[in-house]
C-alpha cells in the first residue's frame, strides 16, 4: 500500500463518518424534545456536513481521479464507504443518539487533537477547523450524558441501555491495520490503537460523573473501516443518494 | 404571512370618547410611533391580541420546520444539505425569539406549545401542505418566505417593541432564505428536463396556497380595524398580496415558468396584475383541519413533545440535584 493509498483510505474513514453521523443526527431535525436541542442538533449536523466536505475534497485530491467530494458522497454504494459501524446505527430514542454522539466526539476529539501536527500540512489544517467544533459537541454531549445519567430514574435507565446498547461498537475505532501503520510511519495520522487509553481515561470520567457502568465486554463489532456494514447504511445510502441516483448528471 | 386570521381580543375600535384615560394615552403613544414596552401600561386586548399573533408566528416557524426537514437526508449535494439544514435552523431560532417576546407578554413557552399541541391555537395554512419533490425546497423559500417577508418587513414597525426588534432579526434571515430558494428554482428551472418539470410541479401546488398565506380578502376579513390602529397589523391582507403577486409575476417569467393562473393580467389603471382568488373554501377546510397534513404535521409535533418528555425531566432533575449540591458545599 502506497501512502497516498492508505492516505486516501484513512481520509475516507474520516468523511464517512461525518457524513453518515451527520445524516442520522439531522434526522432528528424538527422532532427534538425541546427548540434548543432542534437548534443544537441542525448545529452538530452542519458543522458535520462541513468537515465531510473538507476530508472528502481531500479524500479526491489525493486519489487524483477527478472525483469530487460529492461524486465519492452520493456515488459510492456501501461497500465502499469506510466509517465506523457506530455511526451508522439508527438513532433510537433521544438518550441513545446522544450517547452514540459523546462515544464517537470523545473519540473525534482525540484523532483531531493528534492529526493538528500531522506532517501532511492540509490534514492539519482540516483538523485545526474541525477541531474547534468537535471540542463544543464534546462539551454539549458529555453534559448531556451527565444531565440525563444523573437525572430522574428514567432518564438513567434509558442511558445506561443506550450505553449497553451502543458500547460493543466503540472497539471499532481502535482496530489498526495496514492503512494506520503506513501513515503513522509517515507521520500523517495515529495509528487507531494509540488513542484508546486516552480515550478510555475520558469517556470513563464522564460516565462517571453521570453514574452509569461501563458494560462488562470487550467484544467488538467491525468491518466498517474495511466496507462490510450493517444493515442500515443501505438505506442511510439510498435516501441520501436518492436524487443524484435518479437523476444522473443532473446539475442541482 | 406566519399568523393569518388572527381574532382580535375587542369588540371593534372604540371611539376617543369610549376610551379610558388610559387607553386614550396609550393609543396617544401609538399614534406618535412610540414602542410598546413589556413593563408599560397596555389594554388587556392588546396583551391578548399579541400573544394570539406572536404565538402564532412562533407556532409556525416550528411547525414550519417539517415540510423542509422532510428533504434534508434526501438533499442532493452536501452544500444543498448544509444550505437546507442552516435554513430549518434557523426557523428553529426565529421561533425562540418569537416565543421569548411571547413571554414577555406573561405567557409561557410551554403554556403556548401546550395550546397548540391541543389544537386551540394555529399555525399557517401553508405548512399544511405537502413537499412532494425537491424543487419544493426552492418553491418554499422564494414563494412561502416571499410571502411571509411581505408581512413581516412592516412588522419590523409594530407597536410592541419585543415583537418589533424580533421582526427585525427574522427579516434579515428570511431574506437570505428567499435568495436560496430562488437560486434552487433557477438551478431546477434551467436544468435537464426532469428538473424543469419539478419547477413546474412545484409552481403550480404552491401558488394559491402562497396566496392564502396573506389571510382571506379585506372584504372578509372581520379583524384588522382594531390590530391595524394599534400598529399590531400594518398593511391589509389585499394589499400585501397584491404586492406578492406584483413582485413575483416577472420572477416566474425570469424563470420560464407558467403561473398556474391563466387569468393573469397587467392592469395599467391600478400599476398591478389582475389575478384570480385562490380557493378560499379550500382555504378554511385546511384552516379547520383538513388539509393534506394537519393530522401528520401536529401528530409530528406532539410525538415530539411526548418522546421528549424524560429528556426534559431528567436535564431538570439534573439541574436541582447541581443546585442542591452547590448549596451544601
Amino acid at each position: 500500500m502506497t501512502r497516498d493509498e492508505a492516505l486516501f483510505e484513512f481520509l475516507l474513514r474520516l468523511g464517512d463518518n461525518t457524513v453518515v453521523l451527520s445524516h442520522r443526527v439531522s434526522e432528528w431535525i424538527g422532532h427534538s424534545p425541546v427548540l434548543e436541542e432542534d437548534i443544537a442538533l441542525a448545529n452538530t449536523a452542519l458543522d458535520l456536513i462541513g468537515q465531510t466536505r473538507f476530508w472528502l475534497g481531500l479524500a479526491g485530491e489525493v486519489e487524483g481521479k477527478g472525483r469530487t467530494a460529492d461524486n465519492l458522497a452520493y456515488l459510492r454504494d456501501a461497500w465502499d464507504y469506510r466509517n465506523l459501524l457506530l455511526v451508522e446505527r439508527p438513532n433510537g430514542d433521544f438518550g441513545k443518539t446522544m450517547m452514540r454522539q459523546f462515544l464517537f466526539d470523545a473519540w473525534q476529539s482525540l484523532m483531531l487533537g493528534k492529526l493538528l501536527t500531522s506532517s501532511d500540512p492540509r490534514v492539519a489544517e482540516i483538523a485545526a477547523k474541525a477541531s474547534k467544533e468537535v471540542a463544543y459537541h464534546l462539551e454539549r454531549s458529555a453534559d448531556t450524558i451527565v444531565g440525563l445519567g444523573d437525572g430522574t430514574e428514567d432518564s438513567h435507565n434509558r442511558m445506561q441501555a443506550a450505553l449497553d446498547d451502543l458500547w460493543d461498537y466503540t472497539g471499532e475505532m481502535f482496530i489498526s491495520d495496514e492503512v494506520d501503520e503506513v501513515l503513522s510511519t509517515a507521520g500523517i495520522a495515529p495509528n487507531a490503537a494509540s488513542l484508546k487509553e486516552e480515550w478510555e481515561e475520558l469517556v470513563g470520567r464522564i460516565l462517571k460523573d453521570a453514574t452509569l457502568t461501563i458494560p462488562d465486554s470487550s467484544y467488538a463489532h467491525k468491518g466498517g473501516k474495511s466496507g462490510v456494514h450493517t444493515e442500515h447504511l443501505g438505506f442511510i445510502l439510498a435516501d441520501m443518494q436518492f436524487l443524484q441516483r435518479a437523476y444522473p448528471g443532473a446539475s442541482w | 404571512m406566519y399568523a393569518q386570521m388572527v381574532k382580535t381580543a375587542s369588540n371593534g375600535v372604540k371611539s376617543h370618547d369610549e376610551m379610558s384615560d388610559k387607553e386614550r394615552a396609550f393609543q396617544g403613544r401609538i399614534d406618535a410611533d412610540e414602542k410598546i414596552e413589556p413593563k408599560d401600561w397596555m389594554p388587556d386586548d392588546y396583551r391578548r391580541t399579541l400573544i394570539r399573533q406572536i404565538g402564532q408566528h412562533a407556532h409556525s416557524e416550528i411547525v414550519g420546520q417539517l415540510p423542509e426537514g422532510n428533504w434534508i437526508t434526501r438533499a442532493p449535494t452536501l452544500e444543498r444539505k448544509a444550505i437546507l439544514i442552516a435554513k430549518v435552523q434557523d426557523e428553529a431560532g426565529h421561533g425562540l425569539y418569537l416565543y421569548c417576546a411571547a413571554e414577555t407578554l406573561g405567557v409561557s413557552r410551554d403554556e403556548l406549545i401546550e395550546e397548540l399541541l391541543a389544537g386551540r391555537m394555529k399555525y399557517s395554512s401553508i405548512f399544511n401542505y405537502p413537499t412532494l419533490n425537491w424543487s419544493d425546497m426552492g418553491a418554499v423559500g422564494w414563494l412561502v418566505d416571499g410571502a411571509a417577508i411581505m408581512n413581516q418587513v412592516p412588522l419590523q414597525r409594530t407597536s410592541y417593541g419585543p415583537y418589533s426588534r424580533a421582526m427585525v432579526r427574522v427579516c434579515r434571515e428570511e431574506s437570505f432564505h428567499q435568495r436560496q430558494g430562488f437560486a434552487i428554482m433557477m438551478k431546477m428551472a434551467t436544468g435537464v428536463a426532469a428538473q424543469k418539470a419539478m419547477a413546474q410541479d412545484s409552481l403550480n401546488r404552491f401558488w394559491y396556497p402562497s396566496l392564502m398565506m396573506f389571510g382571506p380578502p379585506d372584504a372578509d376579513s372581520v379583524h384588522s380595524e382594531q390590530s391595524m390602529a394599534w400598529k399590531i397589523k400594518i398593511n391589509t391582507n389585499d394589499e400585501l398580496r397584491q404586492k406578492f403577486v406584483d413582485q413575483t409575476i416577472p420572477q416566474i417569467e425570469y424563470l420560464g415558468l407558467e403561473c398556474p393562473d391563466k387569468t393573469i393580467t397587467w392592469n395599467d389603471e391600478k400599476g398591478g396584475y389582475d389575478y384570480a382568488q385562490p380557493d378560499w373554501n379550500e382555504f378554511f377546510d385546511v384552516i379547520k383541519g383538513n388539509g393534506p397534513c394537519n393530522k401528520e404535521r401536529l401528530a409530528a409535533r406532539v410525538k415530539a413533545w411526548e418522546d421528549g418528555e424524560w429528556v426534559r425531566d431528567g436535564l431538570l432533575a439534573h439541574a436541582k440535584k447541581k443546585a442542591a449540591r452547590v448549596a451544601a458545599e
